[in-house]
């Protein structure tokens, strides 16, 4: 269970969360919907207290992570696994390297078990014959998904994924949602996920979270954010501008 | 006359917090380095990096200022026939002075803003967040191990510099002004004192830590995209570079 109470974040004289409440389910997809330069990366990294709120509580599992201290910080991140909106892979590691990295941190695998894991991530994510390639030979859709196959590497907990199909072709994106609907099902994590595509939310969602002007507009199951009467809402599942006539 | 006060002051405060940080950071570095896990081999690989970066450079700024030395202090001791005292003068000036110091500027040149430049890369495409967020702390991840091989690995170039500067000393003296070689060698082991070298050591060890953790402080807390890795590159650079003079003469007033 994930909660924001009241939380603000400004950058300088932007402000950028206003008094923002939100509630994440456990156990369930959660999908935050919002212009691009709404705030959602930045809920995101609120949520793994990469980012502290000027004012306002983030509470996991009923903790308040923005009074935590590193070391504490540290245990709870043990139950996240996050993909970057840019992937933010290493790019002084390989492939193989990068989407091992949590495994040879945080567990007492062997390096075989290890191999095995990242080969079995790697392929989920469509993706084989890459553990020796370096994060710069990759193409932007190639790195993304290696960042995705990286946050499940651990099967965590809690699982955010900023834009995990951005960039990528429709059949790779079907794809990508089939495996967040998959890993999500088996391992029961708590999944909040951004993105821009409005067929993949209606896919994968339990729970649509509609960000507007700082705060969370609309909140509800994806029946409940079709029928949603507010105005902006509206135009974004429907794709109109704010002049554009339906006729 | 309250405005030029502030205009003067601003500077030196702005120094004196930006000590401070680095500071904070040392503090955290180094309270990382005895907990574990123990990173033996990224360490490794930093002396490596630092090492296999600079020694070229060293090597020939050694040779050079060892050969330069004794071509001035010849034409010195010259004027009143002391010239079996050019290779004493030059061992002396490479343990004490100019080994430590041209080896710590040639580093910092390659080492310590290659250090600023990759800590800025990892900080602005958000690789220092993901370590975060995997609960690896960066501090202990990337900067103790960088500040480690900086202090390691200064002594041991400038060990080589040391060397190096003396065969080039030597190499002029002895080859080409004549002076007899059993007294050049002699009257280097007559002057030079353990002491002297090991002091020299300690002083390349205090500029490896300088120019390490100037190095990961400018790159760990860049902003602003690849414009600021560039402009962390080149302040870590004008920092150690200050420092370690500034340092230097602090350690010879207490060492020496
Ligand atoms: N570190 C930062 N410093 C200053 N401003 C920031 C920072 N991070 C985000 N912002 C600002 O906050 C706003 C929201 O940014 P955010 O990255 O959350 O947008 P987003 O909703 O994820 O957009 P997109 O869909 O394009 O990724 C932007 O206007 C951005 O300028
Ligand atoms: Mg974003």
């Amino acid at each position: 269970m994930i909660r924001l109470i009241k939380v603000c974040k400004s950058f300088g004289k932007q402000k950028v969360l206003v008094d923002l409440d939100l509630d994440i389910p456990p156990e369930k997809t959660t999908v935050i919907l919002g212009q691009s330069g709404s705030g959602k990366s930045v809920i995101l990294k609120h949520i793994i207290a990469l980012m502290n709120p000027d004012s306002g509580q983030i509470l996991v599992n009923g903790t308040d992570i923005t009074r935590l201290n590193d070391k504490e910080l540290n245990e709870i991140r043990k139950n996240f696994g996050m993909l970057f909106q840019d992937a933010a892979l290493f790019d002084s590691m390989t492939v193989g390297e990068n989407v091992a990295f949590p495994l040879k941190e945080h567990t007492r695998l062997s390096q075989k078990q290890i191999k095995t894991i990242v080969e079995e991530k790697l392929m989920q994510v469509g993706l084989k014959d890459v553990t020796q390639k370096m994060p710069a030979e990759l193409s932007g859709g190639m790195r993304k998904r290696v960042g995705l196959a990286r946050a499940i590497a651990l099967d965590p907990k809690i699982i955010l994924f900023d834009e995990p199909i951005t960039g990528l072709d429709p059949i790779m994106s079907d794809a990508i949602d089939n495996l967040i609907i998959q890993t999500q099902q088996h391992t029961k994590a708590t999944c909040v996920v951004i993105t821009h595509n409005i067929e993949s939310t209606f896919k994968i969602a339990h729970r649509i979270a509609i960000l507007y002007e700082g705060k969370i507009v609309e909140c509800g199951t994806p029946p409940e954010i079709e029928i949603s009467a507010h105005p902006f809402v509206q135009r974004f599942i429907n794709r109109k501008t704010k002049d554009s006539n339906c006729g | 006359m309250i405005k030029l006060f502030e205009f003067t002051g601003r500077p030196f405060i702005s120094i004196a917090e930006e000590f401070g940080r680095i500071m904070l950071l040392f503090l955290s570095a180094s309270s990382w380095a005895f907990r574990p896990p123990f990173r033996f081999r990224i360490v490794f690989k930093q002396m490596e990096s630092v090492g296999v970066n600079s020694v070229i450079v060293v090597l020939i700024t050694a040779i050079s200022s060892g050969m330069v030395l004794a071509l001035q202090s010849y034409y010195g001791f010259r004027m009143f026939g002391g010239e079996s005292l050019v290779g004493a003068t030059v061992a002396l000036s490479l343990t004490r002075e100019i080994g430590p110091v041209f080896t710590a500027l040639m580093v910092t040149g390659r080492a310590g803003s290659a250090m600023a430049a990759e800590l800025g890369t990892m900080r602005v495409k958000e690789q220092i967040d993901a370590l975060y967020a995997m609960s690896v702390n960066p501090v202990q991840f990337l900067i103790m191990p960088r500040i480690i091989a900086g202090i390691l690995m200064l002594p041991i170039l400038t060990i080589l510099a040391d060397f190096v500067g003396i065969i080039g000393g030597y190499f002029v003296g002895v080859e080409l002004l004549n002076i007899n070689s059993g007294i050049f060698m002699a009257r280097i082991f007559e002057m030079v004192k353990l002491n002297d070298i090991v002091n020299g050591l300690i002083k390349s060890a205090c500029f490896g830590l300088i120019l390490s953790l100037v190095g990961c402080y400018k790159g760990f807390y860049t902003v602003g995209g690849a414009e600021g890795v560039g402009k962390a590159a080149t302040q870590a650079v004008v920092i150690s570079t200050v420092s370690i003079f500034i340092g230097d003469f602090f350690l010879t007033a207490v060492m020496f």
